[in-house]
């Protein structure tokens, strides 16, 4: 980490590394979604919901939804990437998962620096984030 | 007032009335033409989000304060999908303006790593407790809340540097300080925090309320920060933006998981909301902030009594 006793007003690397990495997965994750939606919404690939229907399922409870649609929760939507409804869910994953990789990519340089504790926070963020995302912190209704 | 804020004060005026009287036309044109009611829906969340997106930059607020309340007292859309798009705004907004941030050294990675850890936990818990409460518990609670930041909009004052005479043993032993360059006059502020434990502890409750709730938290993590911790303003607001990206990347995924995502609901909020935000930092120059602060909170404080009526009502 940059020296403590001096702190400067230049961003330390790791700060600067992290920031890279959030925009760059921040830019293509939009690409992604944007690109994705208009192949959605031109009809260019068949959706799993008619688009007719949805103002039937977004007005219902989200248990009732996946009931009806017959969809079943957590990282089952990989299995619907050829409807084009899903295929959106690539962009928003990818948004929502690239803090994990921002933070997996400090750890290396907090080690170097042998900043053990922020080391440790951000394993400890990595694993939290990465639980989230597993789909096994399930809610029954 | 000058002729020109004048003018722009009174088309945002009329945008806000227009933003509020769209779902009231959007449901009854989707009553009277079944077959092209699919597409009414978006495009009126898509206006509504970017006069919000306006707004929220101008008001000072965060998009994601305004969008929960707002679209679930006003849109047919069940609560369940409107936390989960909420989510998934606040963290496109995070995202957007955090890369920059970070890099001038504003957001502070080392403040923000430990709060995060605790309030991202959090957000988890708040995020699986709202998906298994009934809806009108839920309704009830986020109607109280946002009553409760209205008055706390109202209330809360705002320090640009505080006085902190001593850093804490806590953010000591952590070597959270650090130093900016101060635009307006050039100068460098260093600065420090305290009452750190205290400050963790109350990112506990905000990221269970962010998670029940899909609210982005910044309206809680700003006065947090500088007020209780004693970061400067301008780091506290940075460094709370920032946060919102890994505080709603946890709760998102918990709804993402349970399937309360509808890509047809999320894209058109979140291009809005990004749109709006755009043209809100170029307003801003000309616009009267006050006033329009005035008008969200009032707008918030109905919402707020909204979302109780129809929790305790159906």
């Amino acid at each position: 980490m940059a020296d403590q006793t001096a702190p400067s007003t230049e961003a330390s690397p790791e700060q600067m590394l992290y920031a890279k990495i959030l925009e760059l997965g921040m830019f293509v994750g939009l690409a992604i979604l944007f690109l994705t939606f208009a192949i959605y919404v031109f009809g260019i690939m068949k959706p799993y919901l008619p688009l007719d229907q949805l103002s039937h399922y977004w007005s219902i409870p989200v248990h009732e939804y996946l009931e009806e649609a017959k969809i079943q929760p957590g990282w089952n939507w990989v299995g619907l990437l050829g409807y084009g409804d899903f295929i959106n869910f690539i962009g928003i994953a990818l948004l929502a998962g690239v803090t994990i990789i921002c933070y997996a990519s400090i750890i290396p340089l907090l080690l170097k620096n042998k900043d053990k504790i922020y080391a440790g926070f951000a394993l400890a963020e990595v694993i939290i984030l990465a639980l989230a995302a597993s789909g096994f912190l399930a809610v029954g209704h | 007032m000058s002729r020109g804020k004048f003018g722009l004060t009174f088309f945002l005026s009329l945008a806000l009335v227009f933003a509020a009287a769209c779902p009231v036309w959007a449901q009854e044109t989707a009553s009277a033409g079944q077959d092209a009611a699919w597409w009414i829906w978006p495009l009126v969340l898509f206006i509504v989000t970017f006069i919000m997106g306006v707004l929220a930059v101008l008001g000072g607020v965060g998009g994601g304060v305004l969008f929960v309340p707002i679209i679930s007292g006003f849109f047919p859309f069940h609560l369940d999908f409107v936390r989960g798009t909420g989510l998934l705004v606040a963290l496109s907004g995070a995202l957007a303006a955090g890369p920059g941030l970070l890099k001038m050294n504003l957001a502070s990675l080392r403040l923000a790593i430990p709060v995060a850890l605790i309030a991202s936990t959090c957000a988890i818990a708040g995020a699986m407790i709202g998906l298994a409460l009934p809806t009108n518990v839920v309704q009830i609670a986020l109607g109280g809340t946002i009553i409760g930041i209205c008055a706390l909009m109202l209330t809360a004052k705002k320090s640009e540097v505080p006085d902190v005479p001593q850093a804490d043993r806590l953010s000591s032993a952590l070597k959270i300080y650090g130093v900016y360059t101060e635009g307006s006059t050039g100068q460098e502020v260093n600065w420090k925090i305290h009452r750190t434990p205290l400050g963790l502890g109350l990112f506990i409750i905000i990221g269970v309320m962010a998670g029940m709730f899909g609210l982005g938290a910044g309206w809680a993590n700003v006065p947090v920060l500088n007020l209780v911790m004693g970061a400067p303003l301008k780091i506290s607001v940075a460094t709370s933006k920032f946060l919102l990206s890994i505080t709603d990347t946890s709760a998102a995924w918990v709804y993402l998981n349970q399937g309360c995502v509808i890509p047809l609901m999320v894209v058109p909020s979140l291009v809005g909301i990004m749109l709006g935000s755009f043209v809100g930092v170029r307003v801003l120059r000309v616009a009267k902030p006050t006033f329009i602060r005035w008008m969200v909170i009032a707008i918030l404080a109905f919402a707020g009594l909204k979302a109780l009526h129809k929790g305790l009502f159906g």
